[in-house]
């Protein structure tokens, strides 16, 4: 098997691993592959946190080490979070957009700033008739809002960007 | 030693270097985990469930931030994470002494009489601090904590926007709660001195732009933000009251907070969690 098809089948993979505190999602489209190297039989994958502080992060990594090593080919697989790049929101996919907004999670806004004030479309009826409940929710990354048209309570993803100043 | 120094290897070579780093590691460190450990023991005492949750995501994400200092700290050889958060002696902890404060009277099992006004107060200060401080390792010499201080500061600004609220609305509320805070203030400001101070290396710390502003620019950063927000600022200047914990002067309170956090890392200190 030539290289590009050893990459396509860690990819595969690594589509396989869901977010442990967001079953259906992957790490892959949640945007948090940052590189994948070969060397023959061994695997270097360098991951991105999505939250820095997030305690989830040593679970992502043994079960993104754990899938991987399962392809018969691969003698050992080494799984990294890096800091030398950061996770923005707009590194999830767009199947990760959709798959995050059936586990009733809006996707993160897009052209936010520091300091903004923001809402998001109900992932369940799309009304834009929603607010803010708490921008702190059940994990790091996470927010709790509500939608006044479909009465339904929904998170959303936390933006997170740059700031201006550091780039 | 004043370039890019990019990795643990590299920092280890210039002993100067090294011991200033190491340092700096440390108060960023200690402080996140004292402010965290303070935190999580208000764990669903909070005034109203909805803060539960926000003071408890913040605290769960600041004790992770600490962590990641320590991981840099490990790379270094010091010791591991663990080891380093659980099993040092006050004496060799860096964090500012009015971050490891009790929460107020009584304790977390037993009668906890906790003072909100405290818990505002503390807070906004310190995760004022923490985004002056963070601004300017994020400029700094050394690219694994620049690199980190990047990714921390990209959340840090939801921890302080939340503080920054809850000291406004309680400025502006009812009598009572704004003379709890100011009275909060007061005592804050014969304490937090240390907290803003770079120790004993402050000058190597500097010198090797580690950070890319000294000490007296970070108070001075500190000084003017937290006067756009508080009603009165005390008379006199700032005071180290119990002495500088960025050299190892501690209270009993650290022994505490450390005590307990420690509880079960000392019932089996080999165990594989």
């Amino acid at each position: 098997m030539n290289e590009i098809n050893r990459l396509q089948e860690i990819n595969a993979v690594l589509k396989t691993v869901d977010d442990p505190e967001l079953p259906s999602v992957s790490v892959y489209d949640l945007g948090m592959v940052h590189d994948v190297a070969l060397n023959e039989n061994e695997v270097e994958i360098k991951m991105v946190p999505t939250f820095a502080g997030c305690p989830a992060l040593d679970f992502i990594e043994i079960k993104v080490k754990r899938a991987v090593e399962e392809l018969e080919w691969v003698q050992l697989c080494r799984v990294k979070f890096t800091m030398e790049h950061q996770w923005s929101t707009d590194a999830i996919t767009e199947k990760g957009k959709e798959e995050l907004k059936k586990h009733g999670i809006a996707p993160p806004p897009e052209n936010y700033q520091p300091g903004d004030e923001w809402t998001l479309n109900c992932p369940y009826c799309n009304s834009d008739y929603t607010s803010m409940e708490n921008v702190f929710g059940p994990t790091a990354c996470r927010s709790i809002l509500y939608c006044s048209a479909c009465k339904n309570p929904f998170e959303a993803m936390k933006p997170v960007v740059q700031p201006l100043h550091l780039k | 030693m004043s370039q890019v120094v990019e990795t643990a290897e590299h920092a280890k070579k210039d002993a100067t270097y090294f011991l200033a780093l190491k340092e700096l590691l440390f108060q960023l460190a200690d402080d996140d985990l004292l402010i965290a450990f303070r935190g999580s023991e208000w764990l669903g005492l909070a005034p109203h469930v909805e803060e539960d949750v926000a003071y408890s995501s913040i605290t769960q994400n600041t004790m992770g931030h600490a962590v990641m200092y320590y991981n840099l700290l490990e790379e270094l050889g010091i010791g591991t994470a663990d080891l380093l958060a659980h099993d040092r002696k006050s004496e060799e902890r860096r964090n500012g002494i009015y971050l490891e404060k009790r929460n107020g009277e009584g304790n977390y099992l037993d009668e906890p009489y906790y003072d909100w006004a405290l818990a505002v107060v503390r807070n906004y200060f310190y995760e004022a601090f923490k985004k002056i401080k963070l601004e300017a390792v994020a400029n700094g010499s050394y690219k694994p904590l620049a690199n980190v201080a990047r990714k921390v500061l990209m959340e840090h600004h939801y921890h302080l926007a939340h503080w920054k609220l809850w000291i406004k609305q309680l400025g502006s509320s009812s009598d009572e709660a704004k003379k709890r805070i100011q009275g909060r203030v007061k005592e804050a400001w014969e304490e937090f001195a240390d907290v803003l101070e770079l120790g004993k290396h402050a000058n190597d710390i500097r010198s090797h732009n580690l950070v890319s502003i000294g000490e007296e620019e970070m108070k001075d950063r500190w000084i003017d933000e937290v006067r756009t927000v508080l009603v009165e600022i005390p008379d006199g200047s700032l005071g180290k009251k119990y002495g500088s914990g960025r050299n190892g002067d501690h209270t009993q309170d650290l022994e505490q907070a450390v005590n307990t956090l420690a509880e079960v890392y000392n019932s089996d200190k080999t165990a594989a969690w």
